[in-house]
């Protein structure tokens, strides 16, 4: 009988589980269903636009369609001298066929990215080459523009094979091929964006020191102060969240122009003469930026300092701690998610400013969005946009890693 | 059942739209929206509408040939009438997103400035960019060499964050010819000329971005002089007071066309409306509102002298200036851009 009943618990216990069990699943699949609807837009609206841009970084797919014939003789050219008869031949009739389709001007658009002119050499050649000529296509095309005896207008052609290619990723790193398909170095007076990089990665490094030093105490005062106190400070800092990020910039301008507030100040107080240049300068980028992102480091270090028991640093003292050893072995160390939450959240918005430096920096101070627009508005190099974006991602994601790997993501906290 | 029911709800609208896109619209005007429609409406559009009965919509746009490439590619282009800038003007030429203007239906080429003569596009605004200087705190009419003598003149000069506009300025400033600037512009040398100048000024340069921060840079005292979109100079002095003076001589100028979309249903509506456009008396209305000079001949003709003063196409003022050479920026901005940018990021 036990025996039996053991069975039966057993089938039981079996029939049970397999229920939980499926209660478990229905009630992921319903979690699934849940999630799906934000799932999918995150994808359609957020994720598939991103990864459609950041692939322009890596393909390159506006010459080949147009050159067909062109790159096809071009296989296997070495890229030392001149082309051989038949490469000639063919682009006399690429040019012809894109200029029948009207398909040119792309083309020629994204040829003019990597050699200044070749957009009006393609179009201008395509245009002399549509009526029938005397003599050999090679004699023909050179004479159509002297631009295709060079061995470098040959090159940027090959160069544009697609479908994948490193251009725009070179080029974003002031490197480039020559037409023989070596990495060289673009000349000095071209090089950019490496000094950029280091540039925008050193604002936003100093951004979120600045950040830290002036936020660490504020939060500090919200978090042990009278509530009073603390309750009218915390309003400060949220304030500014409730303006946008451009009157705010803006009231940098009014507040540090010549003529402004500071300016009248500091004359009036006689530690200048004369009104001094505060605006389109490091100095105006960096503390806008301060202000502007202060709330996302003070906000985690309060939410952090609020939950450490006020007792502990009562013990410290009562164990004759000296104050700077209580907070520097009792306090500090509980606050250091807080510090690591809000360092990361400064940081990897400040590397993606833009307004603010646009209006208050001066030619040196603009960061790595600012390429990133220009190239894309400008002069609509999409490629190398892209390109910039994603080594910009791909150096934030790297640092993201670092933290995770040095500090670990378990430690960070928000609320 | 649900899906298929929203799928073919889905399919309904589109039909209806697609169909209804074939269908005859009214003509769409396409211009830059804001303040200069705004004007544009009262001068051109309504006018237009009373003198001929012709029903018209309007839409904004903010250019790039990108936008009108794709809506020519996607066959579902709903405008008739768009103002260009002269790159997109050249570019969409070369695509052949436009119509080929008749002339002879729009008063003939010798009824416009030469300059506003295009086989896509008729000129309708004519704009420069100039030197501007704050007449409270510069007695006097500077030059481009005045601009880049700061020993004898200190201060901070503005020009726009850019490579173009400023390397002309730069040769002006040396003392090249208005008509030989993008002659030297073509070769090396004349590139290693005007960064030369530009290193010369680089410390006392206040770089401007949005053409709303060049009067306002003027008007706090952040900079002596500075180069600006000459429409805000005026305005600023019409509605805020200020007496800021405009150097026309050593300007750069560019001009707004009006294109029609290749195969547009409403083509004669167009061409109806450009003939409407092309009257001077019509044109001179517009400088009362906003300071964009008219491109017909005579478009100046009866205006007062304070309107004449700031009207871009006095044939004082453009005789003095430069019209910017699109070919040549077409050619060269990528290059120039990077080391532009290069050079000010050192």
């Amino acid at each position: 009988m036990q025996e039996i009943a053991a069975i039966e618990m057993g089938k039981a216990t079996a029939a049970l589980d397999h229920r939980v069990r499926r209660a478990g699943h229905g009630a992921k699949v319903s979690a699934a269903l849940l999630v799906a609807p934000l799932l999918l837009f995150v994808i359609v609206a957020f994720a598939a636009p991103i990864a459609a841009m950041l692939a322009r970084s890596v393909t390159d797919q506006e010459v080949a369609p147009v050159l067909p014939r062109t790159l096809e003789a071009l296989r296997g050219w070495n890229g030392t001298a001149l082309p051989d008869d038949a490469a000639f031949a063919a682009l006399v009739e690429d040019l012809r066929a894109a200029r029948a389709a009207g398909t040119l001007p792309v083309a020629a658009g994204r040829l003019n990215h990597d050699r200044a002119g070749l957009r009006t050499t393609l179009i201008a050649s395509a245009r002399r080459l549509a009526a029938p000529f005397e003599g050999s296509a090679r004699e023909a095309v050179l004479r159509a523009d002297p631009a295709w005896g060079e061995v470098e207008t040959w090159g940027a052609i090959a160069r544009a094979r697609g479908p994948w290619t490193d251009f725009f990723l070179l080029a974003a790193l002031d490197l480039r091929r020559d037409a023989a398909g070596e990495i060289i170095a673009v000349p000095e007076e071209k090089a950019v964006f490496r000094t950029v990089f280091l540039r925008t990665f050193w604002i936003a490094a100093l951004v979120t020191a600045i950040t830290l030093l002036a936020g660490y105490p504020l939060a500090a005062l919200i978090a042990l102060g009278p509530p009073r106190l603390a309750a009218s400070l915390l309003f400060a800092v949220l304030l500014p969240f409730w303006t946008s990020l451009l009157v705010r910039t803006a009231a940098w301008m009014v507040l540090l122009a010549r003529e402004g507030v500071v300016n009248h100040a500091l004359v009036a107080l006689g530690l200048f003469g004369a009104p001094q240049q505060l605006l389109f300068n490091r100095f105006a980028v960096v503390i806008a930026m301060v202000h502007i992102l202060l709330p996302f480091m003070v906000l985690p270090l309060y939410a952090v300092m609020r939950q450490i028991p006020p007792i502990h640093l009562r013990a410290a003292a009562s164990l004759g701690a000296p104050p700077v050893s209580a907070f520097r072995r009792v306090w500090l160390p509980q606050t250091l998610p807080g510090i690591g939450a809000g360092c990361l959240m400064v940081f990897i918005q400040a590397l993606g400013f833009y307004i603010t430096p646009a209006l208050l920096g001066g030619g040196a101070d603009q960061m790595l969005p600012y390429f990133i627009g220009f190239y894309a508005n400008q002069t609509v190099n999409w490629g190398l946009a892209a390109a910039l974006s994603l080594l910009l991602l791909a150096a934030t994601l790297a640092i993201v890693g670092l933290y995770g790997r040095l500090v670990g993501f378990g430690a960070v906290r928000t609320a | 059942m649900m899906r298929r029911s929203f799928l073919a709800a889905a399919a309904a609208v589109f039909l209806a739209s697609a169909s209804g896109a074939a269908e005859a619209r009214d003509l769409t005007i396409v211009s830059w929206g804001g303040a200069f429609q705004d004007a544009q409406r009262e001068v051109y559009f309504r006018p237009f509408q009373q003198a001929t009965g012709i029903r018209f919509v309007e839409d904004t746009w903010d250019g790039g040939i990108g936008v009108l490439r794709t809506r020519m590619q996607s066959g579902n282009n709903t405008w008739d009438l768009v103002q260009v800038e002269s790159e997109e003007l050249l570019l969409g030429c070369e695509e052949g997103l436009f119509e080929k203007l008749d002339y002879a239906r729009i008063g003939g080429r010798e009824h416009y400035l030469p300059e506003a003569v295009h086989e896509c596009g008729v000129g309708t605004i004519l704009y420069n960019f100039v030197l501007a200087w704050d007449r409270a705190r510069f007695q006097g009419t500077p030059t481009w060499a005045d601009f880049w003598n700061v020993e004898r003149f200190p201060g901070k000069r503005g020009l726009r964050r850019g490579v173009k506009l400023n390397l002309e300025f730069a040769l002006l400033a040396d003392g090249v010819p208005p008509n030989q600037v993008y002659a030297t512009l073509r070769t090396e040398a004349g590139i290693e000329r005007a960064f030369r100048m530009l290193d010369r000024l680089k410390p006392h340069i206040v770089w401007w971005q949005a053409s709303a921060q060049a009067p306002q840079i003027l008007g706090s005292g952040e900079v002596l002089m500075t180069s600006a979109p000459n429409g805000r100079i005026t305005n600023a002095n019409r509605t805020e007071r200020r007496d800021f003076g405009i150097q026309w001589a050593g300007s750069l100028y560019t001009i707004d066309s009006w294109v029609i979309m290749r195969g547009s249903p409403n083509r004669e509506q167009a061409y109806r409306f450009l003939q409407f456009a092309s009257n001077p008396a019509v044109q001179a209305r517009l400088i009362p509102l906003i300071p964009y000079g008219g491109t017909a001949k005579g478009a100046n003709d009866g205006l007062p002298p304070d309107l004449l003063a700031v009207s871009p196409t006095n044939p004082e003022n453009l005789a003095v200036s430069l019209m910017i050479d699109d070919q040549f920026w077409l050619d060269n901005l990528d290059r120039l851009s990077q080391r532009f940018n290069a050079w000010l990021a050192r």
